[in-house]
């Protein structure tokens, strides 16, 4: 079984090295990865997609993730813009980089969608101010993503994000991870009703 | 260069593990002037001669594709191992030169990072610029992993040195140069033992004056061409012999004239070049678990083609499917015409599907397609994957109503949406 992601965000904000990070977190767990971007001409500021496939057997498709296990929003404002829900499965997983509400979004039906506690929320973008006084969330996303399908762990996150940055920003950035990690799973234990532990 | 003799499995972008390879062949001399899908792949490669980690090594900037090349066939003429890189357009550009690096038999590698060609501009990938090249002289071998990728480059300086010849390693634009996925580099050590110091044939000494690239009349010209081709079949037999060797050493198969994939017993098979394969794969595995005898077959080698080894792999099938990302236009399928060629006797039912020009996805829902069509006989000698209809029809009734009906590439994209200028007459 190959779980495929969907990552969205505007040229800058890292959505391509999310997608290879990623891809390199699950590598260092033994398993078959396959990171790709969406082949534009790269701009500041425009739409980007990539695409991540983790599975445990050899990935040989090239075809583009359309039918996405999990979805990464990184950039909230791409609503208006693009198709981010195009191919969503029923129970796929959505994480979206805002300190809104679904409901301020105007995204209140998504909590519908299949499961509804696989839709989540995470203050990437303020995280990683917080940790590298620069608003690049894609490792901080990386960690929700842990903590949210748990598909990767949080060290294999940290382990990826070390490789491909250099100290002090790979440090900042696990940080963020961390942050983003507890934000999520602590969010998700609230959804359901969990007691907390 | 990294230290060690085994080599190791990481998680690399393609680009970054051919560079990677090609510099563990030690070039003496690499020019090459930037082009997107090309560019990590030769950017990787400056960084690492100006660091010192590949030495020694001289990186020549140059000011176009055509100097690219010419600075190539000057340093393997004088006995360097030369490695360049480009992509579409700048393929095109060096052209004439491409011609004579084969027809000098200078055993000079170049990287084609495959792209569509212009007009109308489009960076992403196709097959039409390797198959603009295909009958320039040059060796084509065509990568389906980033794997095979970066082993092709070894096995392609091994085969233009031993044998005189230009070769062209093609990878898929984007698809595969920016990739990141599992890649085992061969180390220094494993291609020091595969990959002898080049020893050229001809070379150009002070010491021993010789003049390469004399004027040739039509006294001699058929000759020379003929000795050229018999070349490029000794390239056919040393093919299989250099990829066995290549297994042998790495541990792993790469290369070859041809592979095949769930052949034995298929009815229908696909033939196609490329990463496209691995889609391929998938959709037949799919089909199989449907009833279907479905095989697979690619084409490593298109220049030299191997027609044997093609009729070979062939020769049970019924129905053969040539995928192909690019188009002859005036007639149709290239590759097809080949295959076609090389099938000739064996009373198959032939089609071309013509897929992902300019980086249009090709999907394994398509392919399926494909063969549930080819398989019920519902296939065209030619068709077009996923191919709007509607937009082709729209644009040729816009050509019937008005001579004046404007530039073909605008009007589509006007029409998609893509752009919004008001079509011109709009007021009319």
């Amino acid at each position: 079984m190959t779980f495929q992601v969907r990552i969205h965000g505007r040229g800058g904000q890292g959505a391509v090295t999310a997608a290879e990070m990623l891809s390199v977190a699950a590598f260092v767990e033994g398993r078959c990865a396959q990171a790709f971007p969406s082949f534009g001409s790269e701009r500041t500021g425009a739409p980007v997609e990539s695409f991540c496939r983790i599975s445990d057997r050899t990935i040989r498709s090239r075809e583009p993730v359309m039918e996405p296990d999990a979805l990464i929003v990184l950039d909230v404002t791409l609503i208006h813009q693009v198709d981010l829900f195009a191919g969503l499965a029923e129970d796929a997983f959505v994480l979206i980089n805002t300190t809104r509400t679904l409901e301020e979004l105007g995204l209140s039906e998504l909590r519908g969608h299949g499961v509804p506690d696989r839709v989540r929320t995470c203050p990437a973008t303020e995280l990683a101010i917080a940790e590298l006084g620069r608003p690049f969330p894609n490792a901080a996303l990386l960690g929700g993503f842990a903590a949210q399908t748990e598909q990767v762990s949080l060290a294999s996150v940290a382990e990826a994000v070390r490789l491909r940055f250099a100290e002090p920003v790979a440090g900042q950035n696990v940080r963020a991870a961390e942050r983003a990690y507890q934000a999520v799973a602590h969010a998700g234990r609230e959804l359901v009703g969990a007691p907390p532990d | 260069m990294q230290e060690g003799s085994s080599s190791v499995l990481r998680q690399i972008e393609g680009s970054k593990a051919v560079a990677e390879t090609v510099a563990r062949c030690r070039p003496e001399v690499v020019c090459a002037y930037p082009i997107s899908p090309q560019t990590h792949i030769i950017e990787a490669v400056g960084a690492m001669v100006r660091s010192g980690e590949l030495a020694p090594c001289e990186f020549i900037n140059v000011e176009s594709e055509f100097a690219a090349m010419s600075v190539a066939i000057g340093a393997s003429a004088t006995g360097a191992r030369a490695y360049t890189a480009t992509s579409s357009q700048g393929l095109l550009f060096m052209m004439e030169a491409v011609y004579n690096a084969a027809g000098l038999g200078l055993p000079i590698v170049m990287t084609l990072a495959n792209r569509a060609i212009g007009a109308p501009i489009n960076i992403w990938n196709d097959h039409s610029d390797a198959m603009a090249a295909r009958d320039a002289g040059w060796v084509q071998l065509f990568a389906e992993t980033n794997q095979e990728a970066a082993d092709l480059h070894v096995l392609a300086f091994r085969l233009a040195e031993e044998l005189s010849v230009p070769v062209m390693v093609c990878m898929d634009g984007f698809i595969l140069t920016h990739a990141v996925e599992a890649v085992d580099v061969p180390s220094q050590d494993e291609v020091d033992r595969y990959l002898p110091p080049f020893e050229p044939r001809q070379v150009l000494d002070p010491a021993a004056p010789v003049s390469i690239g004399a004027m040739v009349g039509p006294d001699a010209f058929e000759e020379v061409r003929v000795l050229a081709y018999l070349r490029q079949l000794d390239v056919l037999a040393r093919i299989p012999e250099l990829a066995a060797e290549f297994a042998r050493a790495f541990g792993r198969p790469s290369g070859g004239l041809v592979s095949t994939y769930r052949t034995d017993d298929a009815d229908l098979v696909i033939v196609a070049l490329g990463s496209v394969l691995g889609t391929i794969k998938d959709a037949a595995d799919a089909r199989r678990d449907a009833g279907e005898r479905v095989g697979v077959v690619g084409i490593t080698s298109f220049r030299p083609f191997p027609s044997d080894a093609v009729r070979d792999a062939l020769a049970r099938a019924r129905t053969v499917v040539v995928v192909e990302k690019a188009f002859s236009i005036g007639f149709g399928g290239v590759v097809s015409t080949d295959v076609a060629m090389a099938t000739r006797d064996t009373g198959n039912s032939l089609h071309t599907v013509v897929a992902g020009l300019g980086g249009r996805p090709i999907t394994q829902r398509a392919l399926e397609q494909v063969i549930s069509d080819a398989g019920g006989g519902r296939l065209g000698r030619l068709s077009f994957l996923d191919l709007d209809e509607r937009v082709v029809e729209r644009e040729r009734a816009r050509m019937m109503l008005d001579r004046r009906s404007g530039p073909t590439a605008e009007n589509v994209l006007r029409d998609l949406g893509t752009i919004r200028v008001e079509p011109r007459g709009a007021s009319r």
